[in-house]
């Protein structure tokens, strides 16, 4: 493995340049899901559920919506964005020729993808505070996890990239990790519900965790596991950032 | 052979030396052993027909493709051990179109610049005479998607001079350009050579060679076969003049005959008889026309008519 320099910076910038130069056609669309979620799910479904705990479903939901959507962000950032960039345009061929080396562009691109998952983070909080959904100020803490676990999502997502033989296998990466995650790491309902045994084998999806610490911050309510939590994150982005590394100089240079 | 670049002066030393560069993929040897040492601001031509290795060796020097196999100095400096210094004083200019399609035209410039840790201002202003020198400034602020072939090639050269390179690699730099624009483009390219900046140059264009180049390597099959002066390359394998026989196919066995039983050498392409006459007696009497042999005729003679697969 070798190591990236300051220079991924350069590709940061670029992405950066490139998203709000888009956004319009992109980010936009990325904002209104997650309302429409937050309102089909926590205010129309919510009336039926009633509340989980002390409180609101849609005060329950709305911090899991901020950890589903942040992965989403950095998942569709380093899995179709990158690809598009490394087969389609060649961009990254070019790139190679200028002092930047292989990985400061896999740095690059993993960065650009957990600034989309905490700016993702931070749109959707501003939005439930404005719905005054949002109990405690701690909640402001929230865009940090959403950029650490962007750092771990995006990580993983290219990864993913680095080793697909063609853009439609991304269908699976999709289907079989990220929408099980979504449904099932704790975003639309408690976990405690399921025997003891899966509970603890949920925490094997990196989702969970988030899901977790967000929904803990939210709340102002302190748990023993959010450490945990943190450490479980850390450890799966410093991996998966390391092999990814590899892994995409592998694909970059032949 | 047209105008012809001024004569070049060997002393100096070899700003770019490969050594036993070999490039494998799988089983097919793309490169073999090639060793090049090119002189500080020369114009340095790779001539050699498709899949010869051109590419793979400018993507091996310009730090993009590892070796397997054998060393590469530039400027004084392993590559292996300091890319980022060496590409720092390369301009590429590469053979497939990578612009970056998300980028108009100035945002292309202006970013390549910013690879390069270019200052804002130098930046700017560099990327302007850029536009200009390529006869795109019309297009400044036009997406990649709405420009033609040959803008595109202009724009990719340009964006190869956005770091005041110290050497230029061109992988067919005027492929798909108009007569115009090849020549604005050889223009360039002999101002910045009088400038002292070194150019390595694949091209399979051999009029681009003569004209450009003060040496040229002639490839095939991944080795060198001959590295010399494009003069000194047809006076090595060629007569001074070449005959040219069009034949019709009923007079076509007659007059093989007739140049084997004279023990002229000629080859037959395209329907056209190329002899290689030692002095003019040879070929009297015979139907065609005489013509000054060129670096095309040396290509063909080292590397065979027959396209390669
Ligand atoms: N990434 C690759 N994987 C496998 N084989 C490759 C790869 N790149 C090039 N080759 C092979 O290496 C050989 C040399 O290719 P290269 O592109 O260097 O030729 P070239 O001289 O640039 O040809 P052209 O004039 O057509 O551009 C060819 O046989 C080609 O098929
Ligand atoms: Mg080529």
């Amino acid at each position: 493995m070798r190591p990236f320099s300051w220079r991924f910076f350069r590709l940061w910038q670029r992405d950066r340049d490139v998203f709000f130069r888009l956004w319009r056609s992109e980010g936009a669309g990325a904002i209104i899901e997650p309302i429409l979620i937050l309102l089909a799910f926590g205010m129309g479904m919510g009336a039926f559920v009633g509340n989980i705990g002390d409180q609101r479903y849609i005060e329950f939901l709305a911090p899991g919506i901020i950890a589903a959507y942040a992965m989403f962000a950095a998942s569709f950032e380093c899995t179709y964005g990158s690809y598009f960039r490394m087969e389609h345009h060649y961009t990254f061929d070019a790139i190679l020729a200028t002092p930047l080396n292989v990985e400061d562009i896999t740095a690059g691109e993993i960065f650009w993808g957990a600034t989309r998952a905490f700016m993702t983070g931070c749109i959707i909080l501003a939005i439930a505070a404005a719905f005054q959904l949002v109990p405690s100020f701690w909640a402001l803490l929230i865009p940090l996890v959403a950029a650490l676990s962007g750092l771990m999502f995006a990580s993983i997502a290219l990864f993913f990239t680095s080793i697909v033989p063609s853009i439609y296998t991304f269908n699976f990466f999709f289907t079989l990790f990220i929408t099980p995650m979504f449904l099932l790491s704790g975003v639309f309902f408690p976990l405690d519900r399921f025997p003891e045994i899966v509970q603890t084998l949920s925490w094997i999806a990196p989702l969970t965790p988030v899901a977790y610490l967000t929904r803990g911050l939210f709340q102002g309510e302190f748990q023993p596991n959010m450490l945990l939590a943190l450490g479980i994150m850390v450890a799966w982005a410093v991996v998966f950032f390391s092999i990814t590394l590899v892994t995409m100089r592998r694909r970059l240079t032949k | 052979m047209g105008e012809s670049p001024e004569p070049f002066d060997y002393v100096t030393m070899a700003i770019i030396r490969t050594i036993n560069l070999t490039k494998k993929f799988r089983d097919l040897v793309a490169v073999d052993d090639v060793s090049l040492e090119i002189e500080e601001g020369e114009c340095f031509g790779l001539l050699g027909p498709n899949g010869a290795g051109k590419t793979s060796i400018i993507r091996m020097i310009t730090a993009v493709s590892p070796p397997t196999r054998g060393e590469i100095w530039v400027d004084g400096r392993e590559l292996k051990k300091y890319p980022r210094e060496v590409k720092a004083i390369l301009g590429v200019i590469p053979q497939i179109d990578n612009l970056d399609e998300d980028l108009t035209v100035i945002q292309n410039l202006l970013t390549f610049a910013r690879y390069f840790a270019i200052p804002k201002e130098v930046a700017y202003q560099r990327s302007v005479e850029i536009l200009h020198s390529m006869a795109l400034k019309e297009k400044r602020d036009s997406r990649i998607d709405e420009l033609s072939g040959g803008m595109k090639r202009r724009l990719i050269i340009g964006r190869g001079l956005v770091n005041a390179p110290k050497i230029i690699i061109l992988d067919e730099p005027s492929i798909g350009l108009d007569p115009q624009a090849r020549h604005m483009v050889w223009q360039t390219l002999r101002e910045l050579r009088n400038q002292g900046i070194t150019q390595l140059l694949c091209t399979q264009n051999m009029q681009e060679a003569a004209r450009l180049c003060n040496r040229v390597a002639i490839i095939n099959r991944g080795r060198i076969i001959d590295i010399d002066t494009p003069q000194a390359l047809v006076s090595r394998y060629m007569s001074t003049q070449v005959w040219e026989i069009d034949v019709t196919s009923d007079e076509r066995d007659s007059i093989i005959r007739e140049l084997e039983s004279r023990q002229l050498e000629f080859e037959e392409f395209a329907g056209i008889i190329h002899v290689f006459p030692k002095d003019d007696s040879q070929v009297e009497g015979l139907p065609g026309a005489a013509r000054a042999a060129t670096l095309e005729d040396v290509f063909f003679k080292l590397t065979g008519r027959s396209l390669v697969e």
